[in-house]
């Protein structure tokens, strides 16, 4: 495990790339699946209040 | 197909049914790739274990040059046909470029630490990518520097339609000059040139970035249309239910 780790000395350069990397795309996965999660629920409420203002 | 696809509802409900096997898809290849590139590929003869770098670095690389590809042609299409859902696009694929135009940058700059001992060099490939990640963020600056948003969309997209002339240069910057960088090992006249060992994850690793790109560009999409039309419902409810 720790030779691993090491990756031949050459661990405190792969390890960093491999922890941005993922970090960034698992960032930027989330923060737009949210974003567009949260859109839709107020699109669908405004919708439902105009509606209701509609039928009233 | 295109004009099918031009109407943002039709596009929509397509891109609603595609996107949970794509993202599944990008995350099988992804899984697979890295288990492959950190566990059972070898290390290289020359430049030992800082090789597996390679799997996160070229897929960036090359997921900023073809998604810069992808943005200006985007412009394109709005420039000409003004269709509302390219300008969409392009708003939605701008910051994922930027991220991968920045995480190439830094990928590479650990990789050159360890193999060149230099952080950065003025090289023409590291600057060319440079000139890359700043128009990619200089066309999401402009594509929100007005107050009502559809106003950036002309010029955010020009400004996209211009960049693409660097990237002819980024491809082509390692033949063209005496870079530091090496040229393009993947595929040379003879064919492959690189052990199957390390081209299955790297190629596993290349096609789980780009379907990534795709599943988070529909993603934005997606909020970027419902974003406009919540602001086109809240207008007319300002004007008094005029629509």
């Amino acid at each position: 495990m720790a030779e691993f780790l090491a990756m031949g000395g050459y661990g405190v350069f792969i390890w960093p790339c491999y922890a941005l990397s993922l970090g960034g795309m698992v960032w930027i996965a989330l923060s737009s699946w949210r974003r567009a999660r949260r859109a839709a629920h107020r699109l669908q409420e405004m919708e439902e209040s105009r509606a209701a203002d509609r039928s009233r | 197909m295109f004009d099918y696809l031009a109407n943002p509802t039709r596009f929509m409900r397509l891109a609603d049914l595609l996107i949970v096997p794509m993202a599944a898809l990008a995350a099988l290849l992804l899984a697979a790739g890295l288990y492959l590139g950190l566990l059972a590929s070898p290390p290289d003869y020359q430049q030992g274990d800082t090789v597996r770098i390679m799997y996160v670095h070229v897929p960036a690389a090359w997921l900023t040059t073809l998604g810069y590809v992808a943005l200006g042609l985007c412009g394109l299409f709005y420039i000409v046909w003004r269709h509302p859902l390219a300008d969409i696009a392009l708003r939605a694929m701008a910051p994922v470029g930027a991220l991968f135009a920045f995480l190439t940058l830094v990928t590479g700059a650990l990789w050159g630490k360890p193999m060149w001992g230099a952080w950065w060099v003025w090289d023409a490939r590291l600057t060319s990518m440079l000139i890359l990640f700043f128009f990619y963020i200089a066309v999401i600056a402009l594509a929100n520097a007005f107050d009502t948003p559809e106003r950036g969309s002309r010029p955010a997209a020009i400004l996209a339609l211009v960049g693409l002339v660097n990237v002819p240069i980024v491809k082509f910057s390692v033949d063209w000059w005496n870079t530091l960088h090496q040229p393009a090992s993947l595929v040379r006249s003879g064919g492959v040139s690189i052990d199957p060992a390390m081209l299955t994850p790297l190629l596993l690793m290349l096609a789980g970035t780009h379907l990534f790109f795709a599943v988070v560009v529909i993603l934005r999409m997606k909020a970027l249309l419902a974003e406009r039309r919540i602001a086109a419902l809240q207008l007319r409810g300002i004007t008094g239910e005029a629509g």
